[in-house]
């Protein structure tokens, strides 16, 4: 176990040096200045501001330097922030998005795992089509819709009773998490119902489950025990990739809800071509993300004994 | 025959197992809601240790005397001498305040400086004692010295630099050719700032309430470590109001500065930016909510605003957009007939009134707006431009002399670089469509993201590029030495001589009349010379709370200005 968590570890940073690599070439391959701007500036002034970036160097000179920042855990400063660290940037921020994150992921097992054992359980009868019709359109209706109707509706059910329910936008308090994390889950939510259904539903004729049955186990134990535990295997599965899409993909859902969180400064540095900013949050997300999947594989050993690490 | 008691047996068994693992189902689902209520709470009270503020609930409250706002981002800079976008100019407008302001009529207005005299070669300030800074340190001439002094160093790399340009030495101190203290700005005393000029410059007192003008205390300046301006406490206020909190990203709070010389004609104790949002539909959807006091609407919104009766505001937020040609020799917009042909072959009213249809846009008859003063009344009706008029015939002729200036038979196919927004995209399909329908010509759009645009219009990667420019100051001359052969804004590289003349005679005259017959003739000539092709003056659409009064919307300068807003208490 422990020899298989530093084999990953290792790997994992690896990949991290990969991904920061290919990043740095790929974003000065990019045509377009970082420090361009509306206006134009004399040669001077820009040839000051290359110096006060580093980026009067030449590319490998550049890249060797901010592999050793790197490795020391400096971002540098942003581009277009300019009094700003990336490191301060993404510890004010991240946290947010985390929050909205761990929310949106909870949300979405639970709720994928409940509805899909629901549905297995009445097959084919209302509670069935009504819920696998809403994973439908769940899964087709994109983020930045749900997110537009459900900030609409918000509005209008403040209206309707004539006072602050639920807040339009925004950040800071219980209620501010609420519908943003609904909205940022429920793809996951409706894509994890549907493989809790189908998973289910091939177990409940299986041979364990019939001599669960035919002992005269309780039902409610060969439900928990038999059932749900052999079902939510490959939902545990695709959590690790669902993490990542959440946690890149709250970018629409901070933009609609004036959410203070990264994925907007992430998707604003690449616009901006701001450099330290895009290696920043590309490194810092790519780190993230290879550590999840890695925690994801580690949990799948626990919960199902027939896997064993090595 | 069917074996009915057999199914039915099993069905019963079915049934009650389902109903039991039902009941067990139901409980984990009580227990997950439970249990996500925990993590909310234990969420919430994590993200309170950072920071993170739910700001205020309401859009005006009377009895706060506070109104809350937006903003479209976070402010990149709120250090004075690197600014240059107009978020952060808004925001750095009411905080801080120059020699002189913009009043509620736009009129320029006694700031720090009670005085102010304008010889032509020297300009002199004289300094009010109950300036102070919010820490109660009386504003003195020094404090604008250091400033300016800043901003013209090379090593600080200000983008706005050339603004100061009209200051003795100070464009050779920011080629890193002279010595900061070069620069000519003395302080006679605490309370006498004296300016020598490169040049007669006749609209200096006007650049004194620009914000790269602005003052900032050495001492102060020096104790933030490089970081002037990158929080709340990094910032020493001079203005009406002070920042009292800035979460980045996330919230700004103002307060009134108790300290600010002119506090009485201050009415509102508190500004709260709880929203950093530029979504159209989060805007709409917090001003419905009455969560906001004001909103720009953009043009998608319009229906809602109508359907909801809101009382719509229309204002011309001073920029005008055009196509530039590309004059570098090897492009064919170097032929002055074939530009003269597409001029003759589009109309600007069209592209206003029955293409973009957003309400508030005029169509741009010239490169000078229509807002902007001349000798007594407004420029453009002192002095009105040229007319064009869309004539397909004689647009045809142009063109059958421009095929044979330039040998060809067949027009090659003309880029038109634009940026990828929606406005540019219905504008740069309606000149292609324009240009196919009258003259046959055909133009790839070449759309591109901000840096990738601004890359390839600096190069000359184009024969037309969609531009537009807005004022930093509030004179003719903003617009007017645009397409001087040494502006390096002018990216189509036009050079002629006459207009070089006509724009130093415009930089350097005192007579306002010669300096505004200097600008007509750059009008006249940008407009003959088919230099541009100009689309339209940019509108805005504005609502505000019926409760908010006196917001003053302006072209140069803060924008908007919320320094004399005031509420009303309207009983309902």
């Amino acid at each position: 176990m422990l020899r298989y968590s530093l084999k990953r570890l290792v790997q994992g940073v690896i990949t991290v040096w990969f991904i920061a690599t290919a990043t740095f070439i790929a974003m000065h391959s990019v045509p377009g200045n970082p420090l361009a701007n509306e206006k134009a500036v004399t040669a001077e002034i820009r040839a000051n501001l290359e110096a006060k970036y580093g980026l009067d160097k030449p590319p490998f000179e550049q890249y060797l330097i901010y592999m050793g920042n790197l490795a020391r855990g400096d971002f540098g400063i942003s581009f277009t922030q300019q009094n700003r660290e990336v490191n301060d940037i993404i510890r004010e921020h991240f946290p947010v998005s985390a929050t909205l994150g761990i929310l949106a992921i909870v949300f979405a097992g639970l709720g994928g795992v409940l509805w899909g054992a629901l549905t297995a359980l009445y097959r084919n009868r209302l509670p069935d089509i009504v819920i696998m019709f809403l994973v439908i359109l769940g899964i087709s209706v994109p983020s930045f819709v749900v997110a537009a109707i459900s900030q609409l509706s918000i509005v209008n059910l403040n209206a309707l009773f004539d006072m602050s329910l639920l807040p339009v936008a925004g950040w800071g308090t219980i209620w501010h998490m609420l519908v943003p994390s609904l909205v940022l889950g429920l793809g996951t939510m409706a894509y994890l119902t549907r493989l809790m259904r189908s998973s289910m539903l091939e177990i409940v004729n299986a041979d364990f489950v019939r001599t669960a049955k035919s002992k005269g186990l309780p039902a409610t134990r060969i439900f928990t025990n038999h059932q749900l535990r052999n079902a939510i295997l490959p939902v545990i599965t695709v959590l690790g990739p669902s993490i990542a899409a959440i946690t890149t993909g709250g970018f629409v859902v901070e933009f609609v809800f004036a959410i203070p969180g990264l994925g907007r400064y992430f998707v604003q540095a690449v616009q901006q071509l701001d450099y330290t900013v895009i290696m920043g949050t590309t490194v810092f997300y790519g780190a993230f993300l290879v550590f999840m999947v890695i925690v994801v594989d580690l949990l799948y050993g626990l919960v199902d004994p027939r896997v064993r690490l090595e | 025959m069917n074996p009915v008691t057999d199914t039915s047996g099993t069905a019963v068994a079915q049934d009650s197992f389902s109903k039991s693992a039902g009941r067990q189902l139901l409980i984990y689902a009580l227990m997950s809601i439970a249990g996500v209520g925990l993590l909310m709470v234990a969420l919430s009270w994590a993200s309170s240790l950072t920071g993170a503020s739910a700001g205020s609930q309401v859009a005006v409250d009377p009895k706060l005397n506070m109104i809350t706002l937006t903003l479209a981002e976070e402010p990149p800079q709120l250090n004075s001498t690197l600014q240059t976008d107009t978020v952060s100019g808004m925001v750095i407008g009411h905080l801080m305040e120059g020699l002189l302001r913009y009043d509620h009529n736009n009129d320029l207005a006694p700031g720090v400086a009670r005085r102010w005299e304008n010889t032509g070669t020297t300009a002199t300030f004289w300094l009010r004692k109950d300036a102070l800074w919010s820490d109660g340190v009386p504003v003195t001439a020094h404090d604008f010295v250091f400033a300016w002094r800043t901003v013209v160093d090379p090593a600080n790399a200000s983008e706005y630099a050339f603004i100061l340009f009209p200051v003795q030495n100070a464009e050779e101190i920011n080629n890193g050719d002279m010595p900061l203290e070069a620069l000519g700005v003395t302080a006679i005393d605490d309370y006498t700032l004296k300016v020598q000029l490169a040049r007669p410059t006749a609209y200096f007192d006007k650049l004194m309430a620009f914000s790269t003008y602005y003052p900032i205390r050495e001492d102060f300046y020096n104790q933030t470590n490089g970081r002037y301006g990158a929080d709340a406490d990094e910032l020493l206020y001079n203005g009406p109001f002070v920042l009292s909190r800035w979460v980045h990203g996330a919230n700004l709070r103002m307060e009134k500065n108790l300290n600010y010389w002119d506090a009485d004609r201050i009415r509102l104790d508190v500004i709260e930016f709880p929203y950093i949002t530029s979504d159209q539909n989060a805007l709409v959807n917090l001003f419905t909510d009455k969560k906001i006091a004001y909103t720009t609407l953009g043009a998608e919104s319009l229906e809602t605003a109508l359907e909801k009766r809101w009382h719509l505001n229309r204002f011309m937020d001073g920029s005008v957009f055009y196509i530039e040609f590309n004059f570098r020799s090897h492009r064919l917009t170097h032929n002055y007939h074939l530009r003269k042909a597409m001029q003759l072959a589009i109309d600007p009213a069209e592209l206003v009134y029955k293409v973009t249809k957003i309400p508030g846009y005029l169509p741009a008859e010239s490169i000078f707006p229509v807002w902007l003063r001349g000798v007594d009344n407004f420029f453009r009706e002192e002095y009105p431009a040229p007319k064009v008029t869309v004539d397909i015939e004689a647009a045809k002729r142009h063109l059958a002399i421009a095929k044979r200036e330039l040998g060809i038979t067949e027009i090659p196919p003309l880029v038109l670089l634009t940026g990828d927004n929606p406005i540019s995209n219905i504008q740069s399909e309606y000149y292609q469509g324009a240009f196919k329908k009258h003259l046959g010509i055909d133009i790839k759009i070449d759309k591109q993201i901000f840096k990738q645009r601004l890359a390839k219009m600096t190069s000359g990667e184009f024969d037309m590029v969609l531009a537009g420019w807005g004022p930093d100051y509030d004179d003719p001359l903003t617009f007017g030495d645009l397409f001087a052969s040494w502006n390096l804004n002018n990216r189509g590289r036009y050079n002629n001589p006459e207009l070089d003349r006509q724009v130093h005679i415009a930089q350097t005259e005192i007579d306002p009349r010669t300096r505004m017959e200097a600008f007509a003739e750059i009008q006249r000539i940008i407009i003959e010379d088919v230099v541009v092709l100009l689309s339209y003056e940019r509108g805005v659409v504005y609502v505000t709370d019926p409760r908010l009064k006196g917001v003053v919307r302006r072209q140069a300068g803060a924008d908007p200005d919320f320094t004399n807003a005031y509420i009303v208490d309207i009983a309902n």
